[in-house]
């Protein structure tokens, strides 16, 4: 079961808004479908995203996958503990294995993203 | 700590001892580069292992013993054709007149090996029926990059410069997708058909004004021969497009198909693969590339060129505008060369037809003695060319043990492992190629490992999924290895890890 | 068939087993319209006979001459234990380590071979081989578009013709834009790379600078300034590539020392034959924050489930078969074979019999260079050299051919590889190395006196 209170997208990535700021990182599925993963390439703060967009690169051993921004807005926090640890994408998707923080600058987007029955239905199918 | 298999080694630096060593070379006079300003200078020597001659033969030899390889036991490894490589051939490049040749030699005292290229050249141009062929490339993937920069530069000197698509098949080489990049142009992949091979309904749609070249692997890399291939070509051809074929399956079809008749127009060859140049660990090949009369123009420089009393010389800088420029330094591998050349000559053109229908013929047996067992999935059921995919879809539902672990137990059978997850297409697919100088006894003992492991996977599916048991070392820490990259020697990482034994 | 296995009766039985008569019917999949015409080659040749006209092919180059050719590939002693280890079948007929476990002997000797490049070039990362020095070198020209997101690299005159040719392929290819920095046209600096023009070119805002190229030494055999050049391309934004021969890092300042951010470099020099041109061995080496950049295999040490070291390919996702479209570079087959020679050779030598290997090279230069003085042939640049250097001949062309014909192999004509730099038009490129000898100098000065009189 993925968390009740994120949206999702047909990518993969999970997306908690609080207030005007959004946390984003990949759900349990994608961290499965990868694999172990061994690096993250995650943009710098100040820069921008855009929905549906890339914004960067999860590796794990034998597979490489682009990441899409859930929502569009300015990268305000990365998570440092990726690069000393990629693994917590494996071990702990949904909590310490967020990617980025953003400013979001439409929060209408959010409308368009799969609510978490959408993306269960989604995943079982594949 | 013991290893089980045969003993693992120690660095060349755990195994350097300050003042051995030494002798092979007689001192440099004192004050040799004084003359050099200090800015110039090392500061330090550099960090070099001090051994002396038992040492470094010990150490290579015991190295080599880890290695599993063609002249050890079978290598079935599909799309790379591991052939015998025959001895006589390293006793060819090792001919002083071929090996010391400098490479800016003049051609006076060059006309051994230019002749020999030249040779080559048109043996190759025979197998291929194409019209000219480049010798320059240093493997398949540099092939396929001088190939469609040709392409490219055929396009615009045609003043066609709106061509900025190259359409592949999913099941393609990951190389193709790859080269298309390096030769500033977009890759436009294209689904397979249900038979696994090109669906021209599918291509016929993606083709238009700007495809600059579609890009076919063929026999593909589900060991197909692509049947639909002339009317693809034509399809290509009516919209300015031309059509490029990888082939680096071409071990299937000499004396059978020759793609500059069928209308390709370009085309590499592996002679590590087709031509028996040994695969050296990784490397080196060569990657000579075919082509027609359209693409004559732009092969790279310099070419050989034959006079007409006779005699061999390479074209001068710039004697060739039209030529896409330089692929590498120098003419090409040509040490490579000569060793599928002496290929060639041994087995001529019966030799030849020889080699496609035994390894056609070993390919298909093999894989009827898998699909008459029953536990492996044949996607593609009917006649293959070199090469064959089975798939353990099955096992791994009933069993969960997955083609990784039936690859990692066939090494404990002393097999190497076919090409595993390749192609992409086909799930838990392994791509098996046995090639023509494999003895029936040994597809028919290998055929019975993989069957066995089957059986295993139901009764003792552990064993499988902790294989292989009998290497020197058992599953390593892949993701360990990526996550902190340990990529060179040091003291200090020496600390960490202990020596082995 | 030579080396095949089957005989009639194998053959018929497998045959029987498909239910085939002939092997014609394994083509039947092959469209009648797109079968071939039969192969119109030469009958078969036993090996007896193959091996007759190989050695007579052979004996037609001539390679009996007193030569003093380098201009990119160089003559060494080769230890006889270092193709004795490459004659073992276990090294060249395994293919790429795809399965570690039955490999770790290619896998360590990469691994070896990256720390060994890694202590010459000064430079931490080092990828298991490149096609050659210039595809490395082009290799590299891509890198630092990629590291920097720029489109513009400059490439040195004093690097060897055909390594900016290729540079030229590839950057061409890419869609990238080259340009070249030229040379110091007289004084002291004659002949090595202009640094105003350098800062010129690197000034100019509106086509920002991913990377400057020079050699060391350069193809004219100069020492370079690259400490300069270096911190040049730093201040613009740039990356600096270094193209090194290798034996000179024995004694030469290495690339990690002078600030390069990535190394190139042929590995011929390090025990391979000069076999008319390859196969050789491209070095790339570049700096840690880099790894991610560098195209081409890497190896690492890691540890398997019991503990013991180990060894596998790593950062694989960088490559054309995770990566397809997306890769650093085409690359699958590379120059492993290669690395392996370059390892033993410089595992046979040590860090002494390398240097030696460098400092004869610059003695006998020298010698040479005192030889040609005395009978009144002059160095075309006043820079200082290691082993190669430029002489001023008159009919450069003309006289280098006729001493062909008085055994001797009189350098590079240089005009023949760069015919757009009318500076060294009428010279040589001539070259010493520790298998030079003195009999050699000696027969260079007094047939080249004797063509000039």
């Amino acid at each position: 079961m993925v968390p009740a209170d994120l949206r999702y997208t047909k990518d993969h990535e999970w997306v908690r808004v609080d207030g005007d700021t959004a946390t984003i990182g990949v759900t349990d599925f994608a961290a499965n479908q990868l694999g172990d993963v061994v690096f993250v390439d995650l943009p710098s703060v100040g820069k921008s995203v855009d929905q549906f967009a890339t914004f960067g690169v999860v590796e794990s051993v034998k597979a490489v996958s682009d990441l899409y921004a859930p929502l569009s807005g300015e990268v305000v926090e990365v998570n440092g503990d990726l690069g000393g640890a990629p693994e917590l994408v494996n071990s702990d998707p949904f909590g310490g294995g967020w990617m980025i923080r953003v400013r979001v600058s439409d929060a209408a987007q959010v409308d368009g993203l799969l609510d978490a029955a959408a993306y269960e239905r989604l995943t079982s199918e594949a | 700590m013991s290893a089980s298999g045969p003993r693992l080694q120690p660095t060349l630096f755990e195994l350097s001892k300050p003042g051995r060593g030494g002798d092979k070379i007689p001192h440099a006079p004192k004050g040799a580069l004084d003359r050099l300003p200090a800015e110039h200078r090392r500061a330090h020597p550099p960090g070099l292992p001090e051994l002396n001659e038992p040492d470094v033969v010990r150490h290579y030899v015991n190295l080599s013993q880890l290695n599993h390889a063609v002249d050890t036991g079978f290598y079935p490894l599909g799309s790379c054709t591991m052939k015998w490589n025959p001895k006589v051939n390293e006793w060819a490049a090792r001919l002083p007149g071929f090996a010391q040749l400098h490479p800016m030699a003049p051609d006076d005292v060059a006309q051994g090996t230019l002749q020999l290229l030249w040779e080559l050249e048109q043996m190759l141009i025979e197998i291929s029926g194409m019209r000219a062929v480049t010798l320059q490339p240093a493997a398949g993937a540099h092939g396929e990059l001088t190939g469609v920069l040709m392409i490219r530069a055929y396009h615009e000197a045609r003043g066609d410069t709106g061509r900025t698509d190259v359409l592949v098949p999913d099941s393609a080489h990951g190389t193709n997708p790859a080269t298309a990049t390096m030769a500033g142009l977009r890759t436009v992949s294209i689904k397979a058909a249900a038979d696994g091979g090109i669906d021209l309904d599918a291509f016929r749609a993606a083709l238009s004004p700007t495809t600059a070249a579609v890009m076919i692997t063929n026999p593909s890399t589900m060991g197909l021969f692509e049947s639909r291939v002339g009317e693809l070509i034509e399809a290509v051809h009516a919209v300015g497009a031309l059509a490029y074929m990888d082939g680096a399956n071409l071990n299937a079809i000499l004396g059978r198909f020759k793609p500059g008749e069928a209308g390709f127009d370009v085309m590499h060859i592996n002679t590590h693969k087709t031509f028996s140049t040994p695969h050296g660990g990784g490397g080196p090949g060569a990657g000579p590339v075919a082509v027609g009369d359209k693409l004559a123009p732009y092969l790279p420089a310099p070419r050989v060129v034959r006079e007409a009393d006779g005699s061999f010389r390479l074209e001068r800088v710039g004697e060739r505008p039209t030529s896409i420029g330089r692929m590498r330094s120098f003419v090409g591998s040509t040490g490579v060369l000569v060793r599928a050349y002496a290929y060639l000559r041994t087995h001529g053109a019966s030799g030849l037809a020889e080699i496609t229908d035994d390894a056609v013929l070993a390919a298909n047996y093999l894989k009827s003695l898998l699909a008459a067992s029953g536990v492996y999935d044949i996607p593609f059921p009917g006649v293959c060319k070199h090469e064959f995919i089975a798939s353990a879809t099955s096992i791994k539902k009933q069993t969960g043990v997955r083609t990784l672990d039936i690859a990692k137990r066939l090494l404990d059978h002393g097999f190497h492992a076919p090409t595993v997850y390749f192609p992409l297409t086909v799930d838990e697919a392994m791509l098996i190629e046995p090639t023509e100088t494999e003895s029936i006894e040994t597809l028919d003992a290998f055929a019975n490992a993989l069957v066995e492991i089957a059986r295993e996977a139901a009764t003792d599916p552990e064993t499988i999924k902790t294989a292989p048991h009998t290497a020197a070392v058992r599953r390593l820490d892949e993701a360990g290895a990526a996550r902190n990259p340990n990529l060179r020697w040091r003291p200090a990482v020496g600390d960490w890890t202990p020596c082995p034994d | 068939m030579a080396y095949g296995p089957h005989t009639p009766a194998d053959r018929r039985r497998m045959l029987t087993a498909l239910g085939m008569q002939s092997a014609d019917e394994l083509f039947a999949d092959i469209p009648p319209a797109l079968r071939s015409t039969p192969l119109r080659l030469d009958p078969p040749e036993p090996e007896q006979l193959l091996m007759g006209r190989l050695a007579h092919m052979a004996g037609r180059n001539r390679v009996d001459l007193a030569s003093f050719l380098g201009a990119g590939a160089y003559r060494h002693f080769s230890p006889p234990l270092v193709d004795q280890i490459l004659l073992r079948g276990e090294w060249y007929t395994a293919y790429t380590p795809y399965q570690p476990e039955v490999s770790q002997g290619t896998l360590q000797s990469i691994y070896e071979y990256e720390s060994l490049m890694a202590e010459l070039t000064g430079l931490d990362i080092v990828s298991a081989s490149h096609y050659d020095g210039a595809a490395a070198t082009a290799e590299a020209a891509l890198m630092t578009c990629r590291a920097t997101g720029r489109r513009r690299v400059l490439v040195s005159r004093a690097v060897h013709p055909h390594y900016r040719a290729v540079v030229r392929t590839y950057v061409d290819g890419a869609g990238l834009d080259l340009e070249d920095i030229p040379l110091v046209a007289d004084g002291p600096l004659a002949g090595t790379t202009d640094l105003a023009a350098l800062d010129r070119l690197l000034a100019d805002a509106d086509h920002p600078t991913a990377g400057v190229i020079l050699a060391q030494p350069s193809f004219y055999g100069l020492l370079e300034p690259m400490a300069e050049a270096g911190s040049r391309a730093h201040a613009a934004g740039a990356l600096f590539v270094a193209v090194v021969e290798p034996v000179s890092l024995a004694v030469l300042a290495p690339p990690g020392a002078y600030g390069a951010d990535i190394a190139a470099g042929e590995g011929q020099a390090l025990g391979i034959p000069a076999q008319y041109g390859g196969p050789y061995l491209g070095i790339l080496a570049c700096t840690e924050p880099l790894v991610r950049q560098i195209p081409g295999r890497l190896v690492g040490m890691t540890t398997d489930v019991d503990g013991k070291r180990a060894y596998v390919m790593t950062l694989q996702a960088r490559e054309q078969h995770i990566r397809r479209e997306k890769a650093a570079s085409n690359i699958c087959t590379n120059q492993t074979l290669l690395a392996l020679a370059a390892s033993v050779w410089l595992a046979s030598l040590g860090p002494h019999g390398l240097r030696d290997v460098a400092a004869h090279g610059a003695s006998r230069a020298a010698e040479l260079e005192a030889a040609l003085a005395a009978i009144g042939i002059e160095r075309v640049h006043p820079g200082a050299y290691l082993n190669e250097f430029a002489i001023r001949v008159p009919n450069a062309a003309a006289v280098h051919h006729t001493l062909l014909a008085r055994g001797v192999l009189a350098g590079l004509v240089i005009e023949d590889a760069v015919p757009d730099e009318p500076s060294v038009a009428d010279a040589l490129l001539v070259c010493t190395t520790e298998v030079t000898t003195s009999d050699d100098i000696a027969a260079f000065a007094r047939e080249l006196e004797a063509v000039l009189a």
